[in-house]
């Protein structure tokens, strides 16, 4: 574990690839949610609001993929990864409440 | 009330976390942070649940359309806030090398997803006319 970053430190476990899957799995889910976000926001015909909407929940989705490349990327550095901080843990959750309440009012 | 107001301050404070206790082996830390994932993903699947019944149910009753899309879109802010509570809470656990927190939350979330589907089965069987 001293030698620094490479091949010779690798996890035999594999804990920080598995972790990075999992955070592209979520990423994943997030877009799913989006589109489907997207087609409601749009069912009706073009109106300012759903455009409103739509750009809303687009914002949403890149400011979580944003999170999630930030984490891949420190996952993806090599050596033993830094834990996650609780700031970009609430940042997630937070984008998926938004949706969540763009999806309430939408659906209102 | 207290705990849990300081639970809170700790989602968006990094270097209060690490105050606590010693410094675990990643590979716990890397394990928590995956079932915070799961969690995240179950919420964001519910979120685009509440979005597939307002969309892929449009013959159905206004009250009971709102009503059960509103229910999972609720249960998906519910379900995303503890998974960031659960995992300051583990966190803070593993640190302090206790045991983790027990949690009724899988129990409760089970109930009412199971509770939503029987009526959403029932709902669209008798009401599909509206």
């Amino acid at each position: 574990m001293t030698d620094g970053p490479g091949p010779a430190v690798r996890d035999p476990g594999l804990q920080p690839e598995r972790t990075r899957l999992a955070w592209r799995r979520t990423t994943l889910s997030a877009s799913v949610a989006a589109v489907l976000a997207v087609k409601t926001a749009l069912h009706g015909g073009l109106s300012a609001a759903g455009i409103i909407a739509c750009a809303l929940c687009c914002g949403l989705w890149l400011g979580f993929l944003r999170v999630a490349h930030h984490r891949i990327r420190a996952l993806a550095a090599g050596g033993p990864p830094p834990a996650l901080a609780p700031r970009l843990a609430t940042a997630a959750v937070l984008c998926a409440m938004a949706l969540a309440l763009c999806a309430a009012v939408l659906v209102v | 009330m207290s705990e849990f107001v300081r639970n809170i301050r700790l989602w968006f404070a990094p270097e209060q976390v690490r105050d606590e206790g010693g410094t675990p082996d990643y590979r716990f830390s890397l394990a928590n942070e995956r079932t915070f994932l799961a969690w995240l993903r179950t919420a964001l699947a519910l979120i685009g649940g509440g979005f597939a019944v307002d969309q892929f149910l449009p013959d159905l009753r206004w009250a009971w359309r709102v009503g059960l899309a509103l229910a999972l879109l609720g249960a998906g802010v519910l379900c995303s806030l503890r998974a960031v509570n659960h995992w300051v809470r583990c966190e803070r656990a593993i640190r302090r090398g206790e045991d983790l927190p027990a949690s009724r939350f899988p129990a409760l979330l089970s109930l009412v997803v199971a509770v939503v589907a029987v009526v959403m089965v029932v709902v669209v069987l008798v009401g599909w006319e509206g």
